[in-house]
């Protein structure tokens, strides 16, 4: 597994994938944690649907990593896309059977995909980490946001926590954007009907019966990360969204292992 | 260890309402190069991905190496292939797309470039697969299967897209690798490539096996033939019927009469055509060739 490790790694590592992709993330990262800041004294709010963060809030031990909390679910779309597509691309391109005849065990081969799409999702999270936590340093002394509580062991601590949550978040959210590729192996059709649920239509069910965010699979995969929302616990969240990639996990194993590679 | 390379029993092949192969049987003696001949569609592709187990057969049997095709992984090791044409990421590098089978290996990837000189790429696997030409994809997919230095090389029309000389490079390297012991099962639909280089053949149609054994075999048994072109192209028929009526078989195509007869008897036919009033301008007795015999067999007779 090993090998198929390092061969996925020569894939994701391409400028352009890579760059962009980490651009794209770093990108959106400094625009939402610079707002939560710079908004801070906004009637509009500075957070995620028009929610307002003060600065007693900011200003708790959790307070460094409330910018990268809000970002989490945004990392995982974009994972999501990226994994999407790497996997239906193995179909489009033909390139699955050249894989399949050099490993046959199918399911090593999924496995190792896999431990590469962690290992991208560990970087993803890291980096991100270190740009919000920065940004949020910089900009917490012109934001008049007390920074005492940040680094106490309490707020490393949240670090610590937050991460994890964000990295599971990003986990969760490629599987379900590997899964799709397979499902459908098509990159357009695969990140098309992702975004647009996870984007409009579990907006648009939610505006409508808000109960139903509850349920739906992206708001508990952006939960996760955000350690829990007002609305739905953690653990709920948690075990929801287990079950949902357990789900795409098997049903996507079910297909790589048995459906006929015949393009 | 048994002395074929491949061997099949009975593999069939449907999808729904459609039989891509119909109980194939069939051997590939070890060490030589076999033609696995057809037209397109005729289940050349579909069988070789049964081989490779990335198809299941929906009944029948088969053995490569002398392993059953259902444990692929037993024998994919000693494997080369290319499958319907060369599959790589357009937006890596001609030796990165070998650097990702070959990690994925276990093979050095010091190969790499060993197999991007031989198959005529030195200086251009730095670039990206996706400014390659027709016939340089296809020299790349050959690098591919040819990674693992394999027992057994499958080649899924190998020469598409490939100009006179590096047809001819092909060839020779296919001759080179068959006589250092690497069985070579290559498939194509263009009969005069497969008549040059092959020792056995598979001859395959509408998803069945049409014949499998030696090439000079199937040639020995065939018929001689006489090839006949008339002045006035209508006179064909009326030669068919001379020829016909003299107990030969006879076949029109391409313009032409072919008939089933040893070369005493090109001119009788000459003088019985003559006296009907029937100028031919072409009466040539041959032995026929893999393309005449293939549409003999298969009754084929566009």
């Amino acid at each position: 597994m090993i090998r198929i490790f390092f061969a996925e790694w020569r894939k994701l590592r391409r400028p352009t994938l890579l760059i962009g992709t980490f651009a794209a993330a770093l990108f959106f990262n400094a625009l939402i944690t610079s707002f939560i800041y710079l908004m801070i004294d906004s009637p509009q709010g500075n957070s995620d649907r028009g929610r307002s963060v003060g600065r007693e809030v900011l200003g708790l031990a959790n307070g460094s990593v409330t910018g990268f909390a809000s970002i989490g679910g945004l990392l995982g779309i974009i994972a999501l896309c990226v994994f999407a597509a790497q996997s239906a691309q193995e179909y489009t391109y033909g390139t699955l059977r050249n894989l399949l005849v050099r490993q046959p065990r199918r399911l090593v081969l999924l496995a190792g995909k896999y431990s590469a799409m962690k290992s991208f999702a560990l970087l993803l999270t890291f980096v991100n980490l270190l740009v919000s936590v920065g940004i949020s340093i910089y900009l917490s002394d012109r934001a008049k946001v007390s920074t005492d509580l940040w680094f106490t062991s309490a707020g490393w601590s949240a670090i610590a926590h937050t991460t994890i949550n964000v990295y599971i978040s990003i986990v969760f959210y490629a599987i379900i954007g590997i899964s799709l590729g397979i499902l459908l192996r098509s990159p357009i059709s695969a990140i098309s009907i992702a975004l647009v649920w996870i984007l409009i239509i579990e907006n648009l069910i939610g505006a409508v019966k808000p109960v139903t965010l509850k349920w739906m699979p992206g708001n508990q995969l952006a939960t996760i990360a955000q350690g829990g929302s007002p609305e739905i616990s953690y653990s709920h969240a948690m075990i929801l969204g287990s079950s949902y990639v357990l789900v795409a996990l098997f049903v996507s194993s079910l297909l790589f292992t048995k459906r006929d590679v015949a393009n | 260890m048994s002395n074929q390379a491949i061997e099949v029993q009975g593999l069939t092949k449907k999808y729904d309402n459609t039989v891509a192969v119909q109980s194939a049987s069939f051997t590939v003696p070890r060490g030589t190069i076999c033609g696995f001949v057809g037209p397109n569609g005729a289940g050349k592709t579909t069988t070789i991905r049964m081989l490779l187990g990335l198809i299941t057969p929906t009944s029948g049997s088969g053995t490569v190496l002398g392993h059953s095709i259902t444990e692929p992984e037993k024998y994919l090791a000693s494997v080369g292939a290319l499958i319907e044409g060369p599959a790589f990421y357009p937006a890596l590098s001609g030796s990165e797309n070998l650097k990702v089978l070959a990690t994925m290996a276990g093979i050095p990837t010091e190969r790499v470039d060993e197999l991007i000189n031989l198959v005529g790429l030195t200086g251009r696997g730095g670039d990206k697969f996706k400014t390659y030409s027709l016939g340089m994809k296809q020299r790349l997919g050959i690098a591919a299967a040819l990674l693992p230095s394999p027992e057994i090389l499958i080649l899924d029309e190998p020469t598409n897209g490939l100009d006179p000389e590096g047809i001819q490079e092909v060839r020779d390297l296919l001759k080179k690798l068959a006589s250092e012991g690497t069985t070579v099962f290559v498939s194509s639909h263009l009969l005069s490539e497969i008549e040059i280089i092959s020792h056995h053949i598979v001859m395959l149609r509408k998803g069945e096996v049409v014949f499998a054994g030696s090439i000079n075999d199937l040639l020995l048994n065939q018929k001689p033939m006489i090839i006949v072109r008339t002045e006035n192209e209508g006179d064909l028929e009326k030669v068919a019927a001379i020829a016909t009526a003299d107990g030969h078989h006879v076949s029109i195509r391409h313009g032409e009469a072919h008939i089933e007869g040893p070369h005493e008897w090109a001119p009788i036919l000459n003088k019985k055509a003559f006296d009907v009033g029937i100028t031919l301008s072409q009466l040539t007795p041959t032995l026929p060739n893999l393309e005449e015999t293939f549409f003999e067999m298969t009754g084929d007779r566009s």
